[in-house]
């Protein structure tokens, strides 16, 4: 019973750093003794020896607790999947229903044993009788969707059992590592052990893992799409994903999947943002930046770094409810520019969600990332470049268009791919205000889709895994991933290039 | 050059105003620019405050209900099991009863059945009723004064969303209905008041949006910030302290470098897929806790904090490392002791940006399902706000976007003037935090 509540992390964590300050105690005080008390004898300041203890204990036991943690739910899923009737887990949509049904029933019983209502000779009873289970289950607030199968009792039982028996031995392997750490650092606290240069290895290799940890994200993000995209593929003709037309997903299978009348969308309402943003920012960047005394600047770049604060959400529900019915109402039935005259009383917008709406808002949305890296670039041309222009006879605007902007120019081009990339992954806008149609059109008053709208609605609610309509949204994030990530580093290029030109 | 006589100083010539004219275009355009973007600002600011507002305020009905000991407690012996078979469907003549009583003492004029009056109230009236009997017994047979929640319909005409023309096919309310409302506005048996459960309480199903709250989701965001400055905030600074301090020149920390600019810039709803692949498909966490939020914003956060932790430990002037090295520290001493303190101020403030970015970010929440009406009254331990389903403040306000009474909506925009002060106190912080500890070199 004792060793089960150790089952616990959060517990566990606590025990192992009491032990850890336990070890820094002593060793501290252990070094010095042995120097007789005076620590000028020591090798190292009397601290580092209770580092080295403190450092000893907690790091090996914490990080193998780690481990064991992420390994334990595989290893049982391994353990258990033997004692379930084969043709239920042949299929691995059927084989994750059935483990999640397993696992319900183990935190039921779990909670059921908690509350008192279950003993271990009353569960042991149930094998007899499981359907009195689910009644029991429910009397605890564990609800169960069906009667509880034989099967999945007896793996829930040895599954329990299995997990009560590893948080033992993981409660006991952890401590026994901290406790074994901490005698050997007490051990070596003497005098001439150089307990400084032990710690400061110990912190380097720290440092280093945490740094890895950039590259780990990385090789999770592109892993973990490859392998379902490689699943996708399998599936479903890339022939179809790369050259097919349309994009009809059908859960009865025979699916239409193809990626290019989501590029298509996602591409028209990133260009549509592009042309309010840039104008915008650009014109602003520049009278920010040449025109404005300090008073203007102090109040209107905050004023515009606001627009780039406020999370996605809010400018896709601003869309949605506010910048799409003001356009119905401008283009739509019965308004002032539908052009109904024009196209037998057939109005140019129908619904709220459209390629404009979007794209208008995403606009918004990056007016003050294009004019903050415009005006940081705009800034970095040398002045003896404007001086010189001025000592010509040139205007400021003359100055401007001639000799600031040609000298600027690649940079501009790379916050403006910068910028693209962003509106190409752009998700909550998208999922708001563009609609869920996906068709090749060039009528920004209709809706259309998106990627990043499709990836959305593929992976939300009951997944399988299986499908190739669940599947595809892997395949469209990493296609995501790709062109953003090739947009990004291209624009650095273009940025850094520039950069070195000037300085 | 016999033309220069007729060129004055005081006169500009053609070329010249044409020149300064187009100066003052372009200068113009720069303007009408900042203008441009101040007006959308405020656009969107006055918009999110004019339709927000009214999420705050809640129309209630105040009545009279007997509860009628005759229908709850047959056997009158005050016994909870016994009370407890008694599902809210038995406390619906109670309403209508109550609208009965209130008709005839008061000079309401309507011919409507009691049953349609009672509609005028939320479809959790009876619950409530349920619920104070339940956890008082001998309330039964008094009379009591409820404060009901009126139903989503009765608050919108209250507060102008719906009005007589638009519920020309609504089949939940009618317009005898609203005109009982007008009268009882006259009587003071419903007003608006101040919505307290809006800030705290959970999100309801599709059919109450009167009841719908924004606390739980709070609790969440809570929680999931927590997470990513457990562990954001130690790994990025120990990273970039690495990067910064100790790393040598060589293709490894050049590919660990163009890895983390570009993680900045991978767009947020891949985080999302790699939390569903590898949180919740390999590793088995439960779906839509906030832990897996957190983990998922973790990874996000982590480029943000490094890059402006590794800015201000640049800024730490190389001398201060200097001068601990030439009394005898160590590398590593010179670095812990001197350079990481100097730059603590900036690496608060670009954490706490960090963590702002985090807590308005949708996408990736759903993609691990923080989204969908989760049912749930607030975790009640850590374990249980980790692990246990629950959404967040951005994919609340999602949630209420999509559904399809209109009622939502200002719900949603209620959320968006929580989560922006939330924001907002964040970055001030930031910036106070700057101004006060801030040091130029």
């Amino acid at each position: 019973m004792f060793l089960s509540s150790l089952g616990n992390p959060l517990t566990l964590t606590v025990i192992v750093l009491v032990i850890a300050f336990a070890g820094y105690v002593t060793a501290r005080s252990r070094a010095l003794a042995r120097a007789g008390g005076d620590a000028r004898l020591l090798h190292s300041l009397p601290n580092y020896y209770g580092m080295t203890a403190a450092m000893l204990s907690a790091v090996p036991a914490l990080g193998v607790m780690v481990i064991w943690l992420l390994a334990q739910p595989m290893l049982i899923q391994n353990a258990i999947l033997p004692l379930l009737p084969a043709d239920m887990v042949s299929s691995s949509g059927n084989a994750s229903l059935v483990l999640s049904d397993v696992k319900r029933v183990a935190d039921g019983l779990g909670t059921a044993i908690e509350q008192g209502v279950l003993d271990a000779q009353s569960i042991a009873a149930l094998r007899d009788d499981p359907a009195g289970l689910r009644g029991t289950l429910a009397g605890v607030g564990v609800a169960l969707g069906s009667a509880v199968e034989p099967y999945v009792l007896a793996a829930a039982q040895t599954s329990r059992a299995l997990d009560a028996r590893w948080d033992a031995l993981r409660a006991v392997m952890v401590i026994v590592l901290a406790l074994g750490g901490l005698a050997l650092a007490v051990r070596a606290a003497d005098p001439a052990f150089r307990a400084r240069n032990v710690v400061e290895r110990g912190v380097m290799a720290l440092l280093i893992t945490a740094a890895s940890l950039a590259i780990l994200t990385t090789v999770g993000i592109v892993l973990s799409m490859v392998f379902e995209t490689a699943n996708f593929f399998s599936l479903h003709s890339w022939r179809d994903f790369f050259f097919g037309g349309s994009w009809a997903p059908n859960f009865r299978g025979n699916s239409e999947l193809s990626f290019l009348p989501l590029l298509w969308g996602t591409l028209y309402i990133s260009v549509i943002a592009l042309l309010v943003a840039v104008p915008i920012g650009l014109f602003a960047a520049i009278y920010l930046s040449e025109y404005a005394g300090p008073k203007l600047r102090a109040v209107a770049k905050p004023l515009l770094e606001i627009l780039a604060g406020i999370p996605t959400i809010v400018y896709g529900l601003f869309a949605l409810l506010t910048v799409g019915p003001f356009l119905v109402d401008l283009f739509g039935a019965g308004g002032l520019l539908s052009a109904e005259g024009l196209r037998d009383g057939d109005p140019l917008m129908a619904g709220a969600t459209a390629v404009l709406t979007a794209g208008l808002v995403m606009g918004i949305m990056l007016i003050p990332f294009v004019s903050s890296l415009s005006d940081d670039i705009i800034n970095a041309v040398p002045q003896s470049l404007r001086d010189g222009s001025y000592g010509l006879g040139a205007t400021p605007s003359e100055t401007i268009r001639n000799v600031v902007l040609p000298a600027a120019l690649p940079g501009i081009v790379g916050a403006i791919l910068l910028a693209a990339s962003r509106a190409i992954g752009e998700t909550m806008i998208v999922v708001l205000g563009a609609g869920a149609i996906a068709r090749f059109s060039g009528n920004p008053f209709e809706a259309m889709t998106t990627i990043t709208t499709r990836i959305v609605s593929q992976l939300t609610g009951d997944n399988d895994f299986a499908s190739p309509e669940t599947l595809v949204a892997f395949a469209l994030g990493l296609t995501l991933f790709i062109i953003t990530l090739g947009l990004n580093v291209f624009a650095l290029y273009i940025v850094r290039k520039y950069r070195e030109q000037y300085e | 050059m016999t033309d220069t006589a007729h060129i004055s100083l005081l006169k500009q010539d053609a070329r010249t105003v044409k020149r300064n004219r187009a100066e003052a275009r372009f200068k113009a355009y720069g303007l009408i620019a900042i203008g441009l973007g101040v007006v959308m600002l405020v656009i969107l600011l006055t918009t999110i405050i004019s339709r927000g507002t009214g999420a705050f305020q809640q129309t209630f009905l105040t009545l009279e209900v007997t509860l009628d000991e005759a229908r709850l407690d047959k056997t009158g012996n005050r016994d909870p099991a016994e009370i407890r078979k008694v599902s809210t469907f038995g406390y619906k003549p109670l309403l209508n009863d109550a609208f009965e009583t209130l008709v005839a003492t008061t000079a309401l004029q309507s011919d409507m059945a009691p049953k349609d009056m009672s509609a005028l109230l939320s479809k959790g009236a009876e619950a409530q009723m349920r619920d104070a009997v339940l956890a008082d017994p001998s309330l039964i047979g008094q009379t009591v004064e409820f404060n009901f929640l009126a139903s989503g319909r009765v608050d919108g005409y209250l507060k102008d969303r719906v009005s007589r023309e638009s519920i020309a096919n609504d089949k939940n309310i009618s317009v005898e209905q609203l005109d009982l409302v007008d009268q009882l506005v006259d009587a003071g048996v419903i007003e608006k008041r101040l919505n307290a459960s809006f800030i705290t309480g959970a999100d309801s199903s599709d059919a109450r949006p009167e009841a719908a709250g924004f606390g739980v989701s709070m609790v969440g965001s809570l929680t999931m910030m927590l997470v990513v400055l457990a562990l954001a905030l130690p790994i990025g600074v120990a990273a970039s302290i690495y990067l910064e301090e100790f790393a040598p020149k060589n293709w490894i920390t050049d590919i660990i470098e163009v890895n983390i600019s570009n993680l900045a810039a991978v767009p947020s709803i891949v985080f999302g897929i790699l939390g569903l692949a590898v949180f919740i498909n390999y590793m088995h966490l439960p779906n839509s806790a906030p832990l897996v939020g957190g983990l998922v914003l973790t990874l996000m956060t982590l480029p943000t904090i490094i890059i402006s932790t590794r800015a201000s430990l640049k800024s730490v002037p190389p001398s201060i490392r200097d001068a601990a090295l030439g009394v005898g520290a160590s590398k590593m001493q010179s670095v812990f002791h001197h350079v990481l303190p100097l730059a603590a101020p900036g690496i608060l403030t670009g954490t706490i940006i960090g963590l702002a970015q985090a807590l308005g970010e949708t996408a990736p929440l759903l993609l691990i399902g923080m989204v969908g009406f989760i049912a749930s009254n607030g975790p009640e331990t850590i374990n249980e706000a980790l692990l246990s389903p629950n959404s967040a403040m951005p994919a609340q306000i999602y949630e209420w976007a999509k559904r399809s009474d209109p009622a939502f909506y200002e719900r949603a925009w209620g959320g968006i003037i929580i989560l922006l002060v939330f924001l907002i106190s964040m970055n001030f912080l930031a910036v106070m935090l700057r101004r006060r500890f801030e040091r130029r070199w």
